[in-house]
């Protein structure tokens, strides 16, 4: 058992290691002083910040429904929640830019109040909400179900309506498990590429940039981009996930 | 106070069927039943928890029906206790307090003073993981009472306590029910809380009521051989009915007092009012039965002697010194006894 799980880590960490040491001091100096790797890796975390945001504060009503009620068809809407998971990353990028295409109505509406969809960041961060609001919902819904219905039940006899039951009890209760949501939905959002490349090549975001860096330049050239987006990554979500844990309280 | 009528729900595998109850103002009423019977329903119902197909709710002559639960002034109390984790013991107890408009520091000096009563005076900082059950439930009691409310609801409160807080608790309820004058709807399954803690009681069986009444007449008079059983009227024997008689387990008893109309149906006794004795030691116009011990039982400190009297089996709670003595063991044939003022009659259809 021991050396399968041995084996599965090395799996994941040798490549990863093997790009970590590939470029050198020299060339790693240069990236970081390097403004449109710098400004790509930032919108890069932005993006991927702001989507996570989105995804709490959209995503939360509908985890919440999902974890308290039991209606007809639920299955069916669980299932829609997790469709952008299955669906090939090019076929969202496609399926958002027919929808805002201005050829339809839904896009005339949107260019009408002056949204912009391709190649600007709301491009960019509608897709990392598509992509990444499954990984939230499905978090903060086993964070809601975690917490017995009863404590809420109790709240509200005790005279709380349900927004202040929300806050006062759920929220307090199951944020960990929201927090974690966040922190999956930003890491999926900072590691899309196939549906980005359709909907925003430019402004670039890091996972455009090292792929026009390797097509343009070869491998030599992308990694660097790659070792800092990873470093920064690993910083954040490492600070994310200490906040996540639990402290051991009286 | 309370006054449900026709409540009515229909719920996959479960129907409270057409429920009516009144509680009176400041009474201490129990509502019981089996685990699946619908009571734990009919205290959500009366709390706002749960959405009705049909009937209608009044508290303090108020129709509450449509209400949300934060407008109804009742406070649950589960048996599971329900405190909120992440807060203190006193800030559990205060959770309500401003949503009834009470002042923060009239709040909390009441709320340390019921703590205070409720023997929890040094645990106001404690979180309600590190309390004992009988604590954690005395808390649950506290923070109910703190929002001042018309109604309390119990649900279950004494059964997930070991034997040894039960007692202390059900002093505890008695006199929170005595010192704030609030009226207490508790469920429960077990008829030892109702008996002890009630002045009124209800049973109910698979959403459908039985029977509203005194705690004395549910126990002494049940209206169908369920509630009989249910409330640990256990000799459940048929019995046919002639003229001023009755007949059962092989023996006819004429001259009986308050004799029904129907032909068949059911005599009842209490365990602990059948005598096991010698047939001198009765009084003449006593019931008395012969019959042979099937089985002793021991149930707790005392003994129950099943007997069976022409093929129907009485228990008795016998003396144990009878049984240690070995004057009683299985096989004896011995008399039984019970004054007729004891015998219950059930109709058939009941």
């Amino acid at each position: 058992m021991a050396l399968s799980a041995l084996l599965v880590l090395v799996f994941i960490a040798l490549p990863l290691a093997t790009m970590l040491t590939a470029p050198t001091w020299e060339v790693l100096r240069k990236t970081l002083a390097d403004k449109e790797v710098l400004d790509s890796v930032w919108l890069s975390m932005t993006t991927a910040a702001t989507a996570a945001g989105i995804a709490f504060l959209f995503g939360t009503p509908l985890a919440y429904i999902l974890a308290r009620n039991a209606f007809p068809g639920k299955k069916l809407v669980e299932s829609l929640v997790d469709l952008p998971i299955m669906i090939p990353h090019p076929v969202v990028g496609i399926a958002l830019l027919s929808l805002t295409s201005p050829r339809i109505w839904f896009g005339q509406a949107l260019q009408s109040m002056g949204i912009e969809f391709m190649g600007t960041r709301t491009g960019i961060v509608t897709v990392l909400v598509f992509v990444g609001m499954p990984f939230y919902i499905n978090a903060a819904k086993s964070g809601i179900e975690s917490i017995p219905t009863r404590l809420e039940k109790v709240s509200r006899s005790l005279g709380a309506g349900a927004g202040a039951t929300f806050f006062r009890i759920t929220l307090p209760l199951c944020w960990r498990y929201m927090l974690v949501g966040m922190i999956m939905c930003m890491a999926r959002a900072i590691s899309e590429f196939g549906a980005i490349i359709i909907v925003a090549y430019h402004p670039m975001i890091a996972p455009v940039l090292m792929y026009e860096r390797f097509t343009a330049y070869g491998l030599k050239f992308s990694q660097p981009v790659a070792v800092i987006l990873i470093l920064v990554s690993m910083l954040f979500f490492l600070l994310l996930r200490t906040l996540s844990l639990p402290k051991e309280k009286e | 106070m309370i006054r449900l009528t026709d409540l009515y729900m229909d719920l996959p595998g479960f129907t409270l069927d057409h429920v009516s109850l009144h509680v009176r103002p400041g009474e201490f009423f129990a509502l019981m039943g089996a685990t699946g019977s619908g009571k734990t329903l009919v205290l959500e119902t009366v709390a706002g928890l749960t959405r009705l197909d049909g009937g209608r709710v009044d508290i303090g002559g108020r129709d509450v029906t449509g209400l949300p639960p934060e407008q109804r002034n009742v406070s649950l109390v589960y048996q599971d206790h329900a405190l909120f984790p992440h807060l203190t013991v006193l800030q559990n107890v205060m959770y309500g307090q401003r949503y009834h408009g009470i002042p923060a520091d009239e709040g909390k000096r009441e709320a340390l003073a019921l703590l205070d009563l409720l023997g929890l005076g040094s645990q106001e900082k404690r979180r309600p993981a590190r309390l004992s059950g009988g604590e954690k439930q005395r808390v649950a009691l506290a923070r109910a009472l703190a929002c001042r409310p018309d109604v309390i609801l119990l649900d279950e409160p004494l059964s997930s306590l070991d034997p040894q807080f039960r007692g202390e608790l059900r002093r505890t309820l008695k006199e929170a029910h005595a010192n704030t004058g609030a009226t207490f709807l508790m469920v429960t399954h077990d008829f030892v809380d109702a008996l002890t803690l009630a002045e009124r009681a209800a049973v109910i069986k698979g959403g459908v009521l039985q029977q509203e009444d005194s705690v004395t007449n549910i126990f002494r008079r049940p209206a169908t051989p369920f509630v009989a059983a249910f409330t640990g009227m256990t000799n459940i024997l048929p019995a046919t009915y002639e003229g001023a008689g009755c007949a059962f387990a092989g023996c006819r008893f004429d001259g009986l007092p308050d004799l029904p109309h129907w032909a068949r149906g059911y005599a009842a006794v209490r365990p602990e009012d059948v005598i096991v004795g010698a047939e001198s030691d009765f009084p003449a116009d006593w019931c008395v039965l012969r019959g042979r011990v099937e089985r002793l039982e021991r149930e707790g400190f005392t003994w129950t002697a099943s007997v069976l009297c022409a093929g129907e089996p009485i228990t008795a709670t016998v003396d144990h010194h009878l049984v240690l003595g070995g004057r009683l063991a299985p096989g004896t044939e011995v008399t039984l006894g019970f004054a007729r003022a004891h015998l219950h009659h059930m109709p058939e259809t009941a």
